[in-house]
């Protein structure tokens, strides 16, 4: 019985890092496609360089990340079963046809035109090629939508029946399934997380450059400074909106999963005549306390209910073996808030600067800018911990339990194979990481190289004569896409 | 409508041929992706290593999605046969997940960096052979039968039954035949001395193929009783001498094809056809089990309310994917020249 358990809790650390790994990348990659497609877009109708040289540099990083997500996905679509096939054969019926729709609808059309997005663009012509962008775009937005329904679903099924015979979830409503309670909610919040982001990256590697030209006065080429400015202009409008919608997201769940609610705010204790936000503590789950509270009295039953003096339930009320491990719960929900809180001051400050004519000559602005380059995929990883932590001990809410979904495999194959996935992601991911944030080094060039003159050129410097490096580039160009 | 005695065309039928479909599919594309891969390792100089990367560059992650789907569609229209092959084939299917890691990422990589490209490279060629071997072992572990225990709906076998000599066999089998396909593909996509290396590497590996596809036929009838009676029983052995007949006028096509030096594309499409038609020999192995020989294909099935809420979209989604993939070949059409790129 202890070695199943092994099993299962080893299944458990190997989802969450495999999961968590894979979802750093779409999460870029989601609002990294948008942006390339708009930036083509105004290549095309302004026919102003500049960006191009954006799209150009960013494709690269897009490439990289891209494949990476893609690698990393496959092993997503396959883990369910290895790793949870009881829970696989259970919610099959239901869970895959969305699925199905998501590799149909999305995975195959993010492949299908990124060859021609990459390489294309001089043998499709301008309008097929920005068509081709925009189809990587849409699936990553479609593939968000299915695969976020399925994990909605997850915390809040709907439109099913049970099997009595074979504990098949059985669907009877397939619009009920996708559009089930909390989908609406997560899908924008997750959304928005995702071109946030994007932008935050954008912003900080734009930041960068600005500095650099700063420290070295030098000019800084439009690009950046384009590039900057595109990107606090999504944080200015995007931030408040994820902050909005992130209070609606936290209701919904206080509807259908308050006992994730109990553990995000660190209530314990029931509190009858108002409930306060803690803004610090230290949760002791065996005591059933907050350790060195620190709170606002009142606030919590203001926010979630609009009323100071609210009644609000806590875990005492909830058996201990129903409980989620609260402390990851709730510390992982405060690292979001604060960074999404961190967001909205850069947005509103880059407004101030903008509006004073000094967006692009702010350096502490720009510093600021430069250290919140990952607060986005902080704040995306922290958000999944919340919301999925938090849903434990259930994989389907209040129906599989996460002990009961597990694959009968030997504790010793898992292991094998967690140590194996932890040594070729940090391994594999960690170079591929590198190799981005070099690009990422170095500022977008006035005709910044297209891919395809980049996989060309490390081949010809090898051994080649400078003039006939000078031909093939000349033929090079003629023929290159991006 | 009936297809075959007390088999019916229904929706589960078609769901199997959706699922053997797309695992055809993936077969033939990432199979000349993962051979090309496995031929990097005897193609040392730098700017051929480029032009084959750069014929499947654009087309790869395409050719790939395909596994997503046969993978995806075994969970959504066949949960149970899902949740019974994946945990007996657990080992060679997270080594597979792996090296298609290495093997994936070398593309984007081995363009980064000067100094760590040959690690890259062999990352490429590691990650296309492991992956190749470990597909091999899972379908031979899969013909060869799983231990279930069919009450609780759960595999019952350890952790290492896959690992027979038959399911090492059908590894090296599909090693030698995805190279096949690598080599057949550059022979349609080179010119000059690469395209003539790979005219005689398609020769002997055509042999190869051929020989493995000759062992692994003979070995299956006794493997079970079912593939006994299926291929030899009676009548049937009619059909085995057919398929077999088959395969033999495809390599000769090949073979002959493969010596004419204005015949570039038909040694690829000859060897589509015979991994086509073994394919379909598998098929007929299977029929109507999905975890050979135990559940059939309608005791895995979902509802009926699944299949046909897939199927809508199965049937309007699967020719558009079929449209784009095309368009996207005909585009990167066409042979790669060493100086212009592939762009």
């Amino acid at each position: 019985m202890f070695e199943f358990t092994d099993a299962v809790l080893l299944a458990r650390i190997q989802f969450a890092f495999t999961v968590s790994f894979h979802f750093l990348f779409p999460a870029f990659t989601i609002g990294l496609a948008s942006f390339l497609a708009v930036l083509n877009g105004l290549w095309l109708w302004t026919k102003d360089s500049k960006y191009l040289d954006l799209f150009r540099y960013w494709i690269k990083i897009f490439a990289l990340a891209f494949a990476m997500g893609v690698v990393s996905g496959i092993v997503m679509s396959y883990q369910f079963g290895t790793n949870w096939s009881v829970f696989s054969d259970r919610a099959g019926p239901v869970i895959g046809g969305p699925m199905a729709y998501e590799v149909l609808s999305a995975f195959f059309l993010e492949a299908g035109f990124l060859g021609i997005m990459l390489f294309g663009r001089e043998r499709v012509g301008p309008t097929l090629h920005m068509i081709a962008c925009m189809a990587v775009a849409a699936g990553t937005a479609a593939s968000a939508f299915w695969i976020l329904s399925v994990n909605s679903w997850m915390h809040t099924p709907a439109g099913f029946e049970i099997d009595p015979e074979t504990g098949q979830f059985l669907p009877t409503d397939f619009w009920q399934v996708i559009f089930n309670p909390s989908f609406p909610y997560r899908l924008a919040h997750t959304v928005t997380a995702a071109y946030l982001t994007t932008a935050f990256v954008v912003g900080g590697v734009a930041a960068l450059h600005l500095l650099k030209g700063r420290a070295r006065n030098a000019k800084v080429s439009p690009a950046t400074r384009t590039m900057f400015s595109m990107a606090m202009w999504m944080a200015t409008v995007f931030a408040p909106v994820q902050v909005f919608l992130g209070d609606l997201h936290g209701l919904n769940t206080l509807e259908h999963q308050p006992v994730k609610v109990m553990a995000m705010e660190g209530h314990f204790k029931s509190y009858p005549g108002g409930a306060p936000l803690y803004l610090f503590g230290i949760p002791n789950q065996d005591e059933q306390r907050l350790d060195y509270a620190v709170g606002i009295p009142k606030l919590s039953s203001l926010i979630l209910k609009h009323e100071l003096n609210a009644p609000l339930a806590g875990l005492d009320t909830v058996p201990r073996d129903e409980q989620p491990p609260v402390a990851i719960v709730f510390w992982s929900f405060r690292i979001m808030v604060a960074i999404g809180f961190g967001m909205l001051g850069i947005g509103l400050w880059s407004l101030w600067a903008r509006m004073r004519g000094r967006l692009y000559d702010h350096p502490l602005l720009h510093r600021a800018a430069l250290l919140m380059t990952p607060s986005g995929l902080i704040a995306v990883l922290a958000g999944w911990f919340t919301t999925e932590v938090g849903r434990q001990p259930y994989t389907i809410y209040g129906y599989l339990r996460t002990s009961d979904s597990a694959a009968p495999l030997d504790a010793a194959a898992v292991g094998a194979s967690l140590v194996a996935f932890v040594i070729v992601y940090f391994a594999v991911f960690g170079a591929g990481t590198y190799y981005i944030l070099r690009l990422m080094g170095r500022p977008p060039m006035q005709s910044e190289p297209s891919v395809a003159e980049e996989m060309d050129s490390p081949i010809r410097t090898a051994g080649i004569t400078p003039a006939q490096q000078l031909t093939m580039k000349s033929n090079r160009n003629r023929i290159s896409g991006d | 409508m009936p297809i075959a005695e007390g088999v019916s065309l229904d929706l589960t039928v078609i769901w199997a041929f959706v699922i053997a479909f797309a695992v055809l599919v993936y077969v033939v594309l990432d199979g000349f992706d993962l051979g090309l891969g496995m031929l990097f390792a005897v193609e040392g100089d730098n700017e051929d290593r480029d032009i084959m990367m750069n014929s499947v560059a654009p087309v790869w992650d395409g050719n790939e999605t395909w596994l997503v789907l046969g993978g995806g569609g075994l969970f959504a229209a066949f949960p149970l046969a899902y949740a019974l092959i994946l945990p007996a084939l657990y080992v060679p299917i997270i080594v597979m997940l792996l090296a298609l890691i290495f093997r994936g990422v070398a593309f984007e990589f081995r363009w980064r960096t000067q100094r760590w490209r040959p690690v890259w490279d062999l990352a490429f060629i590691g990650g296309s052979t492991i992956a190749t071997l470990a597909q091999g072992i899972a379908l031979g572990g899969l013909l060869q039968g799983i231990t279930i225990d069919k009450a609780a709906r759960s595999y019952a076998g350890g952790w290492w039954d896959w690992l027979t000599p038959f399911s090492i066999t059908v590894g090296v089998a599909l090693t030698i035949g995805y190279m096949l396909l690598g080599a057949t593909w550059l022979v349609m996509k080179t010119n000059g001395p690469l395209q003539t290396r790979m005219r005689n590497r398609a020769w002997f590996l055509g042999l190869g193929t051929v020989a493995f596809i000759g062992i692994i036929s003979l070995w299956t009838p006794f493997l079970q009783d079912g593939y006994y009676s299926r291929w030899i029983g009676g009548w049937n052995i009619l059909l085995a001498i057919v398929v077999a007949g088959a395969v033999l006028l495809i390599a000769y096509g090949m073979f002959r094809t493969l010596q004419v030096r204005e015949h570039d594309y038909w040694p690829f499409v000859l060897a589509l056809a015979m991994f086509t038609l073994s394919f379909v020999g598998l098929g007929i192995s299977m029929f109507p089990y999905i975890v050979p020989v135990e559940v059939t294909i309608w005791e895995a099935a979902a509802p009926e309310n699944s299949q046909v809420f897939m199927l809508v979209g199965a049937t309007f989604l699967i020719p558009v994917i079929l449209a784009y993939t095309v368009y996207s070949y005909w585009v990167f059409r066409g042979k790669i020249h060493p100086g212009e790129g592939y762009h």
